[in-house]
């Protein structure tokens, strides 16, 4: 195919691009740029960066303000907090009601402490049901392996939503697991499983399993097996072994899945919405609630900084050892 | 190895996966049932994938859908990889710790917080400076390119982490500029982490409900928004055809992408096993002269 006069595609782009960036370094304009101290790196570190204060920092200092301000009746339903009353005097309202009225309304606080709780039996469940799978999944035959990891991510692809749908038609009054023990004869009546706690703990720890496995199974599989070996040899017994060398070996991963679980089961909405009780208090509803049919901006807005607040801790954690796991921490 | 603990690591494998996935096959054999009723068996039917197609809400959102989720995964697949390469490749800088905190952040915030937070940063900028001028499409890829960066990061990121960095020094040292040691070097290697950054990205924008309400305007309703009104009413056999229509989408989407993926890991590999052969071929010949 290719004839003395042709060069291959892959150097043809090498001399496109290096024509390209050449002019550019060359130009005027570069050679101003790398005067003021602009690099490539500090361009290349510097849009990634815009785009996170601007849509996701920012925001948050918005959310703040507008926690302090009153309600009004019109779009947008908040006042401003400054505003000029006369020429010279400007007027700073905070307004610390929205918080008075969580501390004092039990509805927050219960929604609060129910969604930590849910969230918390919640995580405990997944551990306990992901730290087998993760362990048996890590200690498979290499092709195996591979093949179990894509069908834990393969429930990642197909939408939540969806996936949390379909225990509606399982759990409901003349669905499957009512319908099965009806026909086995071990009930007469079906039993009540759809809008109950137990219906949002199943959707929970059902969606949110994938989250437990992979961290686990990331740090179980790289872990040194002659360690078990060395064990063995010392007189340890398996269950003995796995107590001592393998659990606080995988404390790493298991923090990272626990936390991967239980911050954003917190604030959950669709799992509780769908497929909980109506009257279930969990704080992601309570917000949702307050936004969309109250209208209440400031309660909103004063629900999501107290959320906020509670999750800035397991939010760090979660990071450094985010940190820790890339290897990227420098002393 | 103890027969008692092998059997005890296969029903844990066994039970798992019938949890993960039974589910998802009741959604597809009852896609199939002529019963309106669902859970009940009625007969074998494609009725409901008809109603679907002449659903036109349902069809519309998909679309819209779509168009948002291929928007806002290419954005955050060039921001995921420029935060990326500035994480794992430009050592310590002056606000490293800002931005990987702003860039993991996402990762776990949730839902309803972000999707409230840029809602009132939308409200806030159209009060100040006119735009965006309501709220659609453009907010609702905003917030998802946000969301969803930050996954493509990590992938990036761990990617970046495991090859080695001698291959971008090596081409440093003949003389290769830093963009294009990027683009010759670095981005073939980490190709397949950006194809399913991409991927990744994809689904988590068609798949988002929560934070496309907050900030869509009225008449840009998504398909999950759609499916959310329709299953609060209970449930209804075409949103099963609608989940069977996507997981088939998913499970050749994710085939393809294997299949592309272990094609370059064997072409890579190769060109190492050649690279390797040429060397001993060298140094035999060194020997010999």
């Amino acid at each position: 195919m290719s004839g003395p006069g042709m060069v291959p595609l892959g150097q043809r782009i090498n001399f496109w691009i290096e024509d390209a960036l050449g002019a550019v370094v060359h130009s005027p304009v570069g050679s101003r740029l790398r005067r003021w101290g602009v690099t490539g790196k500090a361009l290349v570190t510097s849009v990634p960066y815009l785009w996170l204060l601007l849509f996701f920092l920012v925001p948050f200092a918005i959310v703040l303000k507008i926690s302090f301000s009153d309600a009004q009746i019109a779009m947008p339903p908040y006042q401003p907090l400054i505003s000029w009353v006369s020429e010279q005097v400007l007027e700073i309202k905070l307004n610390f009601g929205n918080f008075a009225f969580l501390v004092e309304d039990n509805l927050y606080w219960k929604a609060y402490l129910n969604s930590i709780l849910v969230a918390g039996v919640s995580t405990l469940l997944c551990l306990l049901i992901g730290y087998p799978m993760a362990y048996a999944m890590a200690r498979s035959s290499a092709s195996v392996r591979n093949m179990l990891l894509l069908l834990v991510i393969l429930p990642f692809w197909t939408s939540f939503l969806l996936r949390v749908y379909a225990w509606i038609g399982i759990l409901k009054n003349n669905g499957l697991i009512n319908n099965a023990l009806l026909a086995l004869g071990v009930i007469d009546q079906p039993i009540q499983m759809l809008q109950t706690d137990f219906a949002v703990y199943v959707g929970i720890v059902y969606s949110y399993l994938p989250f437990m496995i992979l961290p686990l199974y990331a740090n179980l599989e790289k872990m040194d097996l002659t360690l078990l070996e060395a064990a063995a040899d010392l007189g340890c017994r398996p269950w003995e072994a796995f107590v001592k060398v393998t659990l606080p070996l995988s404390i790493p991963g298991i923090i990272a899945g626990c936390l991967l679980v239980f911050i954003p089961a917190v604030g959950e909405f669709v799992i509780p919405a769908l497929l909980g009780d109506p009257g279930m208090l969990m704080i992601g509803k309570v917000l949702w609630t307050e936004f969309f049919n109250n209208r209440d901006w400031p309660v909103a807005s004063a629900v999501a900084i107290a959320l906020l607040l509670f999750l800035v801790i397991p939010i760090m954690f979660f990071q450094r050892a985010q940190d820790v796991e890339s290897g990227a921490v420098h002393r | 190895m103890n027969q008692n603990r092998s059997w005890f690591r296969v029903l844990a494998l066994v039970l798992g996966f019938a949890f993960l996935y039974v589910p998802i096959v009741s959604l597809v054999v009852f896609s199939f049932n002529e019963s309106r009723l669902v859970t009940v068996w009625g007969g074998f039917s494609t009725k409901w994938y008809g109603a679907l197609l002449n659903n036109q809400q349902i069809i519309g959102a998909a679309l819209l859908s779509l168009k948002i989720a291929a928007i806002a995964a290419s954005i955050a697949v060039v921001l995921g990889t420029l935060t990326g390469m500035a994480l794992a490749r430009f050592g310590p800088f002056r606000g490293r710790t800002l931005l990987s905190g702003l860039a993991t952040a996402p990762l776990v915030m949730p839902e309803v917080i972000t999707g409230l937070s840029l809602l009132l940063l939308f409200v806030t900028l159209e009060q100040l400076i006119g735009w965006p001028e309501g709220r659609g499409m453009a907010t609702i890829i905003i917030a998802h390119v946000t969301f969803a960066m930050a996954f493509v990061t990590v992938v990036v990121q761990s990617r970046l982490a495991q090859f080695d960095e001698s291959l971008e020094e090596a081409a440093q040292d003949l003389g290769a500029r830093p963009a294009k040691v990027f683009f010759l070097v670095t981005l073939p290697i980490i190709f397949p982490a950006l194809l399913s950054g991409w991927l990744l990205a994809f689904t988590l924008s068609l798949d988002d409900l929560v934070i496309a309400s907050f900030v869509a305007g009225p008449g840009s309703s998504t398909l999950p928004m759609v499916v959310f009104s329709k299953v609060r009413l209970g449930v209804s056999p075409d949103i099963n055809a609608l989940a069977t229509i996507l997981i088939t989408i998913v499970a050749i989407g994710v085939a393809i992408a294997g299949v592309v993926m272990s094609r370059q890991q064997k072409i890579r590999d190769r060109d190492a096993q050649m690279a390797l052969a040429a060397n001993q071929q060298m140094i035999e010949s060194l020997k010999k002269g």
